[in-house]
């Protein structure tokens, strides 16, 4: 592997035409889907992942109506725990996972480290493939009558007693994880062969960094996956004993098997939004980044850690006292490189000169959320609290304030920064900003209510409920409302800009980063000659601060 | 509408749990102040428009990188130790106490008292004394959860799980199940009566239960047979199980293994297991042939042969 397979695959040269036009010059579905050109196949992505988005956010939205009443009466329970189900699982696989790595990572990894491409432009494109096959077998699962499991699949709810279609949806998060597997295995090559000169390691933007740990992650993790749900398809198929201990299984097992992934999941759904914070944080306050080193090796601590805490989801399933211990011990050890990037972010803003644009405000909004998702999971990581709180809304809410507070916002900061390159267009300030801000109210009314729904006992997965809890989930709802109007304008306004926006410049944040050095759209191939780099990121220059003393 | 703030607490752990509790939420306001205090304050006093001194100070970075990461993990520490602390004598079960079998099925709670008073979906239970719930499934893994005393476990098919309280205060409290186990998951909850002590005698004694527990096994034992090789003069070489309950047993491996209900249990259903040294495998399994409910009823049985001294071998 080396540099010279950046180049385009001979068959299909011939089609991207001059060097000099930007990516976008084609207009065909033939041109789209045959694409091997990083930039296209993370815009491919961004439109799956909010088709996907809006099917379970629709399910999101008839749950939240659902609860409005404490009695069951707006869909029957089947109805229901099928809409839950659908809701994490194309949360979690078909958006949050591909969000920032496939869509941001395709888009700028390449221009950030000065190459023309990833690594194996054809397997980027079956990546996609990959994922929109798993998309299509989940649709289908969901389309011929849905699955009632959660996201989860527990066994033996799962390989035994469910009457819906779960096979053929853990097919479609099997297909679509060896997607991810590429992806992540794409981005790692590419970040170590074709950097551009004198871009050293510890020259990267952090968003490289973050998106390295991540990919880390999704190459060693995803393989579990999909061994965990090929043994329980295998049980369910043919009864073969694996989880269910009336044909000698444990059930227990396959929570060590899923959590095992599942945990590092986590982190592949908040690291790649803590690289976006780091890019936007620095170019907003025109700062370098404080402590650089340490929030680049806190990813890798994080990626890390991360593998070795699984069982504190576990901690009231039967596992021994002593293994609750250790695994409480380590998960307390995953909220220092955490705490880490948090101080750091916030001794960055020391001295900036810092500006308020919309990704500037999302990435602001990600360190509160992300902050108090992260203090709430020290109450779940303290043994004897989370006796009380596992399994019920203060889960829940815990982690919407990580993977929503955090990755969704991380991803719409990041959309944001780089819709001028992705589009070559503007988006509205004014809008933007608007939308950050009802996003953040709108979130917190629906999520903050769910901590004390929790710590007063509500379960979760609960169609009906009794009625002391309603008050909180009025308000959830009421807040549910606001956050989807939050998520709706930019779609509004993001499609307006494309035909209406202003023309963007090559640079509109006067942003460091190599990406910025090319126009905005980028030409096929980024770069018109290989940029050489001799300084470290976010090198922003300091402002004439001899008028500033006198002021 | 009702706007409650606090659970009930009613349970000797749910006050450890919510001392932890409240230092937590404390702990986490004074995080939030320390982070985000600087950070509002910088937000302001450094945009862009205002005309400040940006001069950079020389930072000893390291030692400021060493400082919030060091102090962080000594707080941390600190609650490890605290919440394992609390979290170790939750999960001791005391010795003594009142026992009282639990089964959960889709979608219900089957609860049957060693007196054979029989409930579902509700829980009597006498106050100011430590009730020892043993836990089966019957189907999927359900959990019971009674957030007034600040517990739960999950209860795992194929497996005993044991759960114990203290009631503090009388009074009804919710019960839940906390894991998803299906259609009805929301449907299967109930209520815990917290009684005092005459109050729980004289409800047992309106139940008007008949046998116990231990008698309904009994009668089990012989229905199905058993005691045609474990009792009386039996041709069949069995082991006998007068004075089992709770004593070593060596098993033909080699290993010993202690006779509780674990053991009693796996023995029933799955024979071949474990084999008594000394004895051939001739046990048929009784898998499928019984109930949750009937194995705590014969379990009940043989824990009441425990104090019977064995008869000697034929």
């Amino acid at each position: 592997m080396n540099a010279t397979e950046t180049a385009p695959c001979a068959d299909v040269a011939p089609e991207y035409g001059h060097e000099s036009e930007n990516y976008l010059h084609q207009h065909t579905i033939k041109s789209w889907l045959l694409t091997t050109d990083h930039k296209r196949i993370g815009i491919l992505y961004l439109l799956s992942i909010i088709f996907f988005f809006a099917i379970a956010a629709f399910a999101a939205a008839i749950m939240r109506l659902e609860l409005l009443t404490p009695a069951g009466d707006l869909v029957h329970s089947d109805t229901y725990n099928k809409l839950f189900t659908i809701h994490g699982v194309l949360m979690v696989w078909f958006f949050l996972i591909p969000s920032i790595p496939a869509v941001l990572g395709n888009f700028v990894i390449p221009m950030m480290i000065g190459a023309r491409d990833v690594a194996f432009p054809k397997l980027n494109l079956l990546s996609w493939y990959l994922f929109m096959m798993g998309g299509a077998c989940a649709l289908y699962s969901i389309l011929v009558g849905g699955v009632d499991t959660g996201w989860t699949f527990y066994t033996p709810y799962s390989s035994t007693y469910s009457n819906s279609h779960v096979v053929s949806m853990a097919a479609g998060i099997f297909i679509a994880g060896f997607g991810s597997i590429l992806t992540g295995l794409n981005f790692i090559v590419t970040v170590h062969t074709m950097r551009a000169p004198g871009l050293t390691w510890f020259r990267l933007p952090l968003f490289i960094w973050s998106l390295y740990a991540t990919s880390l992650i999704l190459v060693l993790a995803t393989p579990i996956l999909a061994i965990t749900l090929g043994l329980m398809a295998v049980e369910r198929l043919w009864g073969i004993g694996i989880f269910n201990p009336h044909v000698g299984g444990d059930p227990v097992l396959f929570q060590h098997l899923f959590w095992f992934y599942s945990h590092p999941a986590v982190y592949i759904m908040i690291l790649p939004g803590m690289g976006v914070v780091s890019e936007v944080i620095t170019c907003f306050s025109r700062k370098q980044m404080f402590g650089y080193a340490y929030v680049a090796f806190a990813s890798l601590a994080i990626a890390f850690i991360g593998f070795l805490v699984w069982g504190h989801h576990m901690f009231v399933a039967g596992q021994s006292v002593y293994a609750g211990l250790f695994f409480s011990l380590l998960s307390f050890l995953v909220a220092i490189p955490s705490g880490i990037k948090v101080f750091n972010w916030t001794a960055t803003l020391y001295k900036g000169s810092i500006s308020f644009e919309t990704p500037m405000l999302y990435s602001l909004a990600f360190i509160g959320l992300f902050s108090l998702g992260g203090l709430t999971g020290l109450f779940l990581a303290t043994l004897s609290v989370d006796v009380h709180l596992t399994d019920t809304y203060f889960i829940v809410a815990h982690f919407h304030y990580i993977m929503v507070g955090g990755m969704v916002t991380g991803f719409m900061a990041g959309l944001h920064y780089w819709w001028p390159k992705i589009s070559g267009r503007m988006y509205p300030e004014k809008a933007g900003q608007l939308a950050a801000l009802v996003t953040f109210i709108g979130f917190n009314l629906t999520f903050f209510p769910q901590f004390v729904l929790g710590y007063l006992g509500m379960p979760r997965r609960y169609h009906a409920y009794p009625p002391e809890f309603q008050i909180y989930n009025v308000l959830s709802t009421a807040g549910a409302s606001v956050l989807g109007v939050g998520y709706l304008l930019p779609v509004i306004y993001l499609i307006w800009s494309l035909k209406h926006g202003k023309i963007a410049e090559r640079n509109p944040w006067k942003a460091t980063g190599l990406e910025w050095k090319t126009s905005s759209p980028p030409p096929v191939h980024n770069f018109e000659e290989t940029p050489v780099v001799g300084e470290g990121p976010y090198n922003y220059p300091r402002l004439d601060h001899e008028d500033l003393e006198h002021a | 509408m009702k706007f409650p703030i606090l659970p009930e607490q009613a349970s000797t752990t749910a006050v450890q749990v919510d001392y932890l509790f409240w230092f937590l939420t404390g702990l986490s306001a004074l995080l939030m102040l320390i982070i985000f205090g600087p950070m509002i304050y910088f937000l302001f006093k450094y945009r862009r428009l205002n005309l400040v001194d940006r001069h950079l100070p020389d930072f000893p970075t390291h030692r400021i990188e060493i400082t919030w990461s060091v102090i962080p993990l000594f707080i941390v520490l600190g609650i490890f130790v605290w919440g394992s602390s609390v979290f170790y004598s939750m999960a001791r079960v005391p010795s003594q106490g009142l026992e009282i079998n639990v089964v959960g099925k889709q979608w219900m709670w089957h609860i049957q008292h060693a007196e054979g008073n029989r409930e579902i979906n509700e829980l009597h239970v006498p106050v100011g004394q430590t009730v020892k719930l043993t836990l089966a499934s019957e189907d999927v893994i359900h959990s019971f959860y009674l957030p007034a005393f600040r517990i739960k476990q999950d209860v795992v098919p194929g497996r005993y799980r044991t759960e114990w309280f203290q009631a503090t205060k009388t009074g009804t409290f919710p019960l839940y199940c906390a894991e998803y186990c299906g259609t009805f998951h929301s449907g299967m909850i109930g209520r815990v009566f917290v009684m005092s002590p005459t109050a729980y005698e004289q409800w047992l004694e309106r139940g008007q239960p008949g046998d116990s527990l231990a008698q309904s096994g009994e009668r089990l034992f012989r229905e199905l047979g058993c005691s045609g090789c474990h009792m009386g003069n039996s041709t069949i070489r069995a082991p006998r199980l007068e004075g089992l309950f709770g004593k070593p047993v060596p098993l033909q491996n080699g290993t010993i293994v202690r006779a509780d209900e674990k053991y009693i249990r796996d023995s029933i259903l799955l024979p071949q297991l474990q084999i008594t040294a000394g004895y051939e495998p001739l046990m048929p399994t009784f898998q499928g042939r019984l109930s949750e409910d009937q194995l705590f009823q014969i379990i009940a049985y043989i824990k009441s042969l425990g104090a019977k001294t064995p008869q000697p071998l034929p």
